[in-house]
């Protein structure tokens, strides 16, 4: 019988593209190729671009404007369009829609951070113990994130502010939305961990004499952090909405702080004569929204590719 | 199957007991004289401090309280609104209202998320599926307040395509407005569910013997693709259900719709606490409820849910 015979390449063959090891190049791991796919996307730049203005804004309002929100207003001027130095016109009250859509950037920003930040910790908490723990731990936090589930959380947002009606502040609205919002970031911790929990490394960390707390926060939750960072970027994005939600229903701050949510709510009995007044802040509004949204899916795809074509 | 129903609805106390509790612990244990703290700004008459104090049994120890309320909860008896109308006929009067508005947003909701999802699903990574992760992505973005306020500009004040408010004439067409845009605000998350799963089920086995047995495109596409992807998207809507109540609110609210979400819209532009705690009692106790059926619905439809 012949023998099969063998394509040997000869040595002065280059070797194809895929063959080829780039000893020179740094190792790859999962957030340098985030990082590198990111970079490919306009849209990552578009976002970022816009992420940056309104943090700015937040930040700096002054650079944007020199007049004051609130107390530069002039009755005369009500609902009257654009004019010189007042580019977006005025509101009912007269004051200077420019200026208090640019102040207004403040509260958004800091409550959607500090809401978001709230549900984070407990819902990081809450699902890493959960899902690393199991047993009564687990049956009892699960159960109670069955509740918090159950609750959509701007109507439990609602239930408290209008009970802490007195108390108004950016730290309690933050609470009443994160306190209630991280229920569905516990419950993908929880599965994260559970298919984590399994795999040799974590097993190797206690064999080493690692105590369980100290495996779960060295190792295990390290490893399964990449949905909650999704998530939470993500809702940022709810978050900025809730806060305008409430600002808008008169359970958010009171009228007296700068919120697009409350400049919407006021303009509103005008929406017939100065629309612009309301559609100022909307716009303000949904395009911040939509550049965390947009950054949030972004991150998402390019930490799990998978997740789009999944939907 | 019966064991799956006993199951669920089994898990489901829990939950009722707990969200129930929250609710009341928020109210009833902060700091302050609760009755006063609902009121805001305002002062209740004496008459009418006496009647909440009676009725949320504040004389008793918390847990009786509780105990109580739930007692009432249960017994149908959910407290009086500030007009002096029983919250349990406010309801009667205003969930039909509701239920017609969130039918036809689900309908419009459903229709167009389905029948976008499926071309962008069919068509991935060509122009119109980049155009409808653009609406998508918009869509999720705009909160439900501003795109009613557009709306009602736009459509019924500036080119009057539409009445700006509903009001007591609650017909089909006069509600069509609201519910298109309570539709636009749900839509983005079944269309795209509705995407993905198209993708997934074209590749599967079935959709390409259904080919190489030379069935056209026209009768694999609706026969087998879209049939076998509808399941996800029909769940899905339970988990919608929570949107819809907020956006129902609002859209409720501002459209001058008369049903459950403007009473507590009213509620809490007003700042009337004990309206509001009612209210949102009611909802979440159907939100559980409605969670319940679809689970159940669900093990209908896939029976390998009951033996999970």
């Amino acid at each position: 019988m012949p023998k099969p015979e063998h394509y040997v390449a000869p040595f002065d063959e280059d070797a194809v593209e895929v063959d080829k090891i780039k000893l020179d190049e740094k190792p790859s791991n999962l957030w340098r190729d985030a990082w590198r796919s990111l970079r490919r996307r306009p849209l990552f730049y578009i976002s970022l671009a816009a992420v940056a203005v309104i943090v700015l804004m937040a930040l700096f309002p002054t650079l944007f404007t020199d007049v004051a929100p609130n107390d530069d207003c002039h009755l005369e001027f009500s609902n009257a369009g654009a004019t010189e130095g007042h580019p977006m016109g005025f509101t009912k009250r007269g004051c200077d829609v420019y200026a208090r859509v640019v102040w207004g950037a403040r509260t958004s920003l800091a409550v959607g951070l500090l809401a978001t930040l709230i549900s984070g910790v407990v819902g990081i908490i809450m699902g890493s113990l959960a899902g690393f723990y199991g047993g009564w731990v687990d049956s009892v936090l699960s159960r109670i994130g069955d509740i918090f589930f159950s609750i959509p959380y701007i109507l439990a947002a609602v239930v408290v502010m209008t009970t802490l009606s007195e108390y108004r502040s950016v730290w309690t609205l933050a609470f009443a939305i994160g306190g209630f919002a991280w229920a569905s970031l516990a419950r993908i911790l929880r599965s994260e961990i559970l298919r984590v929990k399994s795999g040799d490394f974590v097993m190797a960390s206690t064999a080493t004499g690692r105590t369980k707390f100290s495996t779960l926060i060295s190792h295990v939750l390290p490893n399964s952090i990449t949905p909650v960072i999704v998530y939470l970027t993500l809702s940022l994005g709810g978050a900025i909405v809730a806060e305008a939600t409430l600002s808008f229903l008169g359970v958010g701050l009171g009228s007296e702080v700068m919120s697009w949510g409350n400049d919407i709510s006021a303009a509103q009995t005008s929406i017939r004569t100065a629309p612009m007044t309301l559609i100022w802040p909307s716009i303000f509004l949904t395009t911040t929204v939509l550049a965390f949204i947009t950054l949030g899916e972004l991150v998402r795809d390019a930490l799990d590719p998978k997740a789009r074509a999944r939907g | 199957m019966l064991m799956y129903v006993v199951r669920r609805l089994l898990q489901a106390v829990p939950v009722v007991i707990g969200t129930t509790f929250l609710i009341y612990f928020m109210v009833f244990s902060m700091p302050g004289d609760p009755i006063l703290a609902m009121f805001g700004d305002k002062t209740p008459s004496p008459a009418l401090y006496d009647q909440l104090a009676a009725q949320y049994h504040l004389d008793q120890p918390f847990l009786v309280q509780y105990g109580l309320y739930m007692k009432d909860l249960f017994t149908g008896n959910l407290g009086t609104t500030f007009s002096g109308e029983s919250v349990g006929a406010v309801l009667s009067r205003t969930f039909p209202v509701t239920l017609k508005l969130a039918s036809m947003a689900i309908a419009i909701e459903f229709c167009v998320a389905v029948v976008l999802g499926l071309f962008a699903g069919l068509r991935k990574g060509k122009f119109f599926d980049n155009l409808t992760l653009v609406i998508g992505l918009i869509m999720l973005s705009v909160p439900i307040f501003v795109l009613c306020f557009l709306a009602q500009y736009f459509i019924a004040i500036k080119w009057g395509w539409a009445s700006p408010t509903v009001g007591a004439d609650t017909s089909f067409s006069n509600m069509l407005l609201p519910a298109i845009v309570l539709a636009a605000s749900l839509f983005t998350t079944s269309m795209r569910l509705m995407r993905g799963t198209v993708i997934d089920t074209r590749s599967r086995d079935f959709v390409r013997t259904a080919y190489a047995k030379g069935l056209p495109g026209r009768r694999v596409i609706p026969v087998h693709v879209l049939r076998n992807s509808l399941i996800p998207v029909v769940t899905n809507s339970a988990a919608n259900f929570g949107v819809l109540m907020v956006g129902a609110t609002v859209t409720e609210g501002i459209f001058n719709v008369p049903g459950v979400g403007n009473t507590l819209y009213q509620a809490i532009i007003r700042g009337e606490g004990p309206t509001v705690v009612s209210f949102v009692t009611v909802m979440v106790l159907a939100y559980v409820a409605i969670n319940i059926l679809v689970d159940l619905l669900y093990a209908v439809l896939d029976p390998r849910i009951r033996y999970a």
